[in-house]
């Protein structure tokens, strides 16, 4: 389960966030919307941990995992190195079959720039399943892609969610993406 | 058809030989600048009597230590300095100073407050490169990717492997370049230590054949330590910088 309560958060003198707070269980996804600048962001690294310097408290769960707009892969590294480096438990068939489920079972050995945007979003999306997380945050994950590559990066998203059943945190600005895969929704004004 | 780089090296070191060639039959004089051939003699008696070798490869020595502990260091200060911010602002005007303290400075300096001695001969010459390194260094420190960063903070990735996936892959190419920057300063910075104060090396062999106006020992010492220093960049330095590089090409 995951806790949040944030009193206050500043950058210098400016307040960004005040008096959010919500709670989330295991298996639920909650969408946070919101107008760009409002903080959304922000919040996602509070409840990561990236960001720690805060008025509140916030209660997450050990194993976490995180999809940025930016697929943010190790490009010095092939896919399946970029699996097991951030999982270094993970035996190696079972990178290879976490490749395989997003479609990229013949990119194992290959380097994020010889990988098309989209399939460096499914390396991305592996890399997030592969834990098997108990938190996940999607950071605007579908932006930027063409409709049809979206809509299947969002149908692939919902089966390993429903599959791994991690709680979810997901900002976006989409309404359609919402309905998709929220169950609950956290507007932020 | 265009020509490949080996060949247009090739054929440039040629032409520097050609123009040896011709100013020296214009010199007429091997007392001031001997033909290429001229040497050929007096680099095989040295290479036979061993001492040759024996100088070269104390100065060889002296460049290796010196460059490990300037790269050593330089890359902790660098990195420390690049991702600390307020220990940057300490340590600036410091690395200002000493990367405009005249290397000649810092060896007497050192001569004078270690003594004549292997130590202080080092020193000098890592003291030399260290804030070079350094500098060079925290450019790389400072443009260490945040994203992957905050990543691998969500997935607790442990420091030991942070520290070799993620920082040494993104500084390798500052590490490269600091690492051949640095070389060429050292060899040259060596035989300078090695000209002030050192009973051998290169450098000593160049006081002693300057001091007996021997312009064709000078040259055969210092050309024998140059093509040296050329096959290390070559066939050590250059393969390895492709090799670390790959997958920017890939």
């Amino acid at each position: 389960m995951i806790f949040v309560d944030i009193k206050a958060k500043y950058f210098g003198a400016t307040e960004v966030l005040k008096d959010v707070s919500f709670e989330l269980q295991q298996g639920r996804c909650l969408a946070i919307l919101g107008k760009s600048g409002i903080g959304k962001t922000t919040l996602l690294r509070l409840v990561a941990g990236i960001d720690t310097d805060f008025e509140g408290t916030i209660r997450r769960p050990d194993v976490m995992a995180i999809v940025f707009q930016e697929p943010t892969l190790l490009l010095w590294r092939t896919a399946l190195e970029n699996i097991r480096i951030i999982h270094p438990h993970l035996s190696e068939t079972i990178a290879r079959e976490m490749l395989a489920r997003v479609g990229l079972k013949d990119k194992v050995d290959v380097y994020p720039r010889q990988l098309s945007l989209g399939q460096q979003r499914r390396l991305s999306l592996a890399r997030a399943f592969a834990g098997r997380p108990q938190l996940l945050i999607l950071d605007e994950p579908f932006a930027s892609l063409d409709t049809t590559t979206a809509n299947e990066m969002i149908a692939l998203t919902k089966t390993l969610v429903d599959e791994v059943a991690p709680a979810t945190l997901f900002v976006t600005h989409d309404k359609d993406e919402t309905r998709l895969l929220a169950d609950e929704i956290l507007e932020l004004v | 058809m265009p020509l490949s780089t080996p060949i247009i090296r090739t054929l440039s070191l040629f032409l520097f030989l050609i123009a040896w060639f011709g100013l020296a039959m214009i010199a007429d004089d091997a007392t001031v600048l001997p033909s290429p051939l001229a040497l050929v003699e007096p680099f095989w008696t040295e290479l036979m009597s061993g001492d040759l070798l024996y100088h070269l490869w104390r100065t060889v020595m002296r460049v290796i230590v010196a460059f490990c502990i300037a790269l050593g260091a330089g890359i902790v200060i660098g990195f420390l300095m690049g991702t600390r911010p307020k220990l940057d602002r300490w340590l600036d005007p410091w690395l200002v100073v000493f990367l405009n303290l005249p290397a000649l400075v810092l060896i007497v300096l050192c001569y004078l407050w270690i003594g004549l001695n292997e130590i202080a001969a080092i020193t000098a010459v890592a003291l030399n490169k260290i804030p070079g390194v350094a500098s060079i260094i925290r450019e790389g420190a400072r443009a260490l990717q945040s994203d992957l960063k905050s990543m691998a903070i969500v997935f607790r990735v442990r420091p030991a492997t942070y520290l070799r996936h993620f920082v040494v892959p993104q500084l390798a190419p500052f590490i490269a370049g600091a690492s051949r920057s640095g070389i060429a300063v050292i060899w040259k910075v060596v035989l300078v230590v090695e000209f002030l104060g050192r009973s051998n090396g290169i450098g000593f062999q160049v006081h002693l054949y300057f001091q007996l106006f021997d312009v064709a020992m000078v040259l055969v010492y210092s050309l024998s330590f140059i093509i040296f220093m050329l096959a290390i960049e070559w066939f050590l330095l250059q393969p390895i910088e492709n090799k670390v590089q790959a997958w920017r090409h890939a």
